[in-house]
């Protein structure tokens, strides 16, 4: 229970940010040509944002076509956004998104990919995270 | 002004100061319908997207803020943008232009003249804010000092031997700590008096300089990353070398800089975390790792939120604190919800 799905384009910061987490992690392909990720179990979604004006486009085309997949969206808990303060409301924004349409929470922001401190928090956040929705699975399902 | 105003004479432009720039040796018709790097597409149109002119914000709305500064403020303030005017100068009239030379592709050599385009706009908008805010007299004082102060003109003469240099790595390395780095000690100073309610519409201007100078330093770094990946691992090691010993060599200028321009007002200690929080920025679109500890970094939370007002920990979920994070309403969502 400590899966990320992730996307990193060609510049891979997020990537570097993932190898640098140490977890698990599956890559959701930067090619249409490529075959469609599709997931069977819960995961936090690492991603960075695009755009940073209008905030329009601001989730990837690649992240837009995996949570088209109803299955694929089912198992998503948590999203991580990377990005810029320079970006202003703009910072992080594809967290918010996906964050407002999939009713789960925005868990963290970083810049760039990342300081140490991000990567301990991230890390620390997580082990806390996945052993709350673990908890949580053991109680009635409220939602489902 | 006359043609022959020594401080606006066009021969004291970055672009004359020694030696004819190098030029694109061959060209061809640029096929915008056969990309090579999709980063190249991708920034183009993120840059066009983000495209603005400073003659679409209401800078008129700040002059009776203006008028609530001291004659010290008003000076700094002043200052701080004739440094940034310099800075934009020289990005726009030499740093983009010397990059194009070394493109990899096309598009790059369009993209280039796109940051060119805009880093003169940037430096046009400083000039909006002066004719708003201030005499002709005060103006000129401004644009004098920034001729005779030492620090800043040393700022400007390091970066300019790297543009002039013959390694086009070396360029991209000051090109993206120019950036990324160097304008932060200005930018400061807007983001303050925005978090105090004063000159905003003047920071709304600043704020879209500071999320273009995003993007050129983002793609800047990511071109050199690029092109480290074509060099020996000895050539690799030498430009680590050089990148960090630049920004050593930067940051004791600037933070003489900031001391001039600063002091005054006391807030030089809380500039300096500014610089330390965006130095680690520009290494890291470099590819390289942050060197400022936390412990230097953390930058005052209400510069910070002027800056993002994503930024402060009310929006970290991890931290605890997190108010921001509020359970939606279950709602069933359609495939069509997705086409965003």
């Amino acid at each position: 229970m400590t899966n990320l799905v992730y996307f990193s384009s060609v510049s891979g910061n997020t990537q570097r940010f993932i190898e640098k987490l140490g977890r698990s992690a599956t890559r959701i392909p930067l090619y249409a040509r490529e075959q469609q990720l599709h997931v069977d179990e819960p995961y936090v979604l690492v991603l960075p944002t695009y755009g940073g004006g209008d905030g329009k486009g601001a989730v990837p085309k690649q992240v837009i076509r995996f949570l088209n997949d109803p299955e694929n969206r089912s198992y998503i808990r948590g999203v991580i956004s990377a990005g810029n303060t320079n970006f202003g409301t703009a910072f992080g924004l594809a967290g918010d998104v996906i964050a407002a349409k999939c009713h789960v929470p925005h868990l963290y922001r970083f810049e760039v990919f990342g300081t140490p401190d991000d990567v301990r928090a991230v890390n620390d956040g997580l082990d806390a995270f996945w052993l709350q929705q673990a908890q949580r699975q053991t109680q009635p399902h409220l939602t489902a | 002004m006359t043609l022959t105003d020594p401080v606006n004479s066009a021969k004291n432009d970055p672009a004359h100061t020694g030696g004819k720039l190098k030029l694109v040796s061959h060209v061809n018709a640029i096929n915008w319908n056969k990309i090579q790097d999709d980063k190249d597409l991708e920034v183009w149109n993120r840059l066009v997207n983000n495209f603005w002119l400073p003659e679409k914000v209401p800078l008129s709305n700040d002059i009776q803020s203006w008028n609530t500064l001291t004659a010290e403020e008003q000076t700094l303030t002043m200052r701080v943008f004739t440094g940034l005017t310099l800075l934009d100068t020289i990005q726009g009239t030499v740093g983009a232009v010397s990059l194009i030379p070394d493109s990899i592709t096309p598009h790059e050599e369009a993209v280039y003249t796109n940051i060119a385009f805009m880093e003169s706009v940037h430096a046009k908008s400083y000039s909006s804010i002066f004719s708003t805010l201030c005499s002709t007299k005060d103006i000129d004082d401004a644009f004098r000092w920034s001729v005779e102060n030492e620090n800043l003109q040393k700022k400007a003469a390091i970066v300019m031997e790297y543009y002039r240099g013959d390694s086009a790595l070396k360029r991209k390395v000051a090109s993206t700590l120019l950036e990324s780095f160097l304008f932060y000690s200005g930018f400061y100073l807007p983001m303050y008096w925005s978090s105090r309610a004063k000159l905003t519409n003047t920071a709304d201007l600043i704020r879209l300089i500071i999320r273009d100078e995003a993007v050129h330093g983002y793609y800047i770094g990511y071109k050199f990353q690029k092109g480290l990946e074509q060099v020996s691992q000895a050539e690799r090691d030498d430009l680590k070398d050089y990148t960090f010993s630049l920004l050593y060599e930067l940051y004791d200028n600037e933070v003489q800089y900031t001391q001039d321009l600063y002091d005054g007002v006391g807030l030089t200690e809380d500039v300096k975390k500014f610089l330390h929080y965006n130095a680690n920025k520009a290494l890291m679109n470099l590819g390289y790792e942050p060197m400022f500890p936390k412990t230097v970094t953390d930058v005052n939370p209400a510069i910070l939120s002027a800056l993002s007002p994503n930024a402060d920990e009310n929006h970290d979920f991890f931290s605890g604190s997190g108010s921001s994070y509020v359970i939606g309403k279950a709602v069933v969502t359609e495939d069509e919800d997705w086409d965003f």
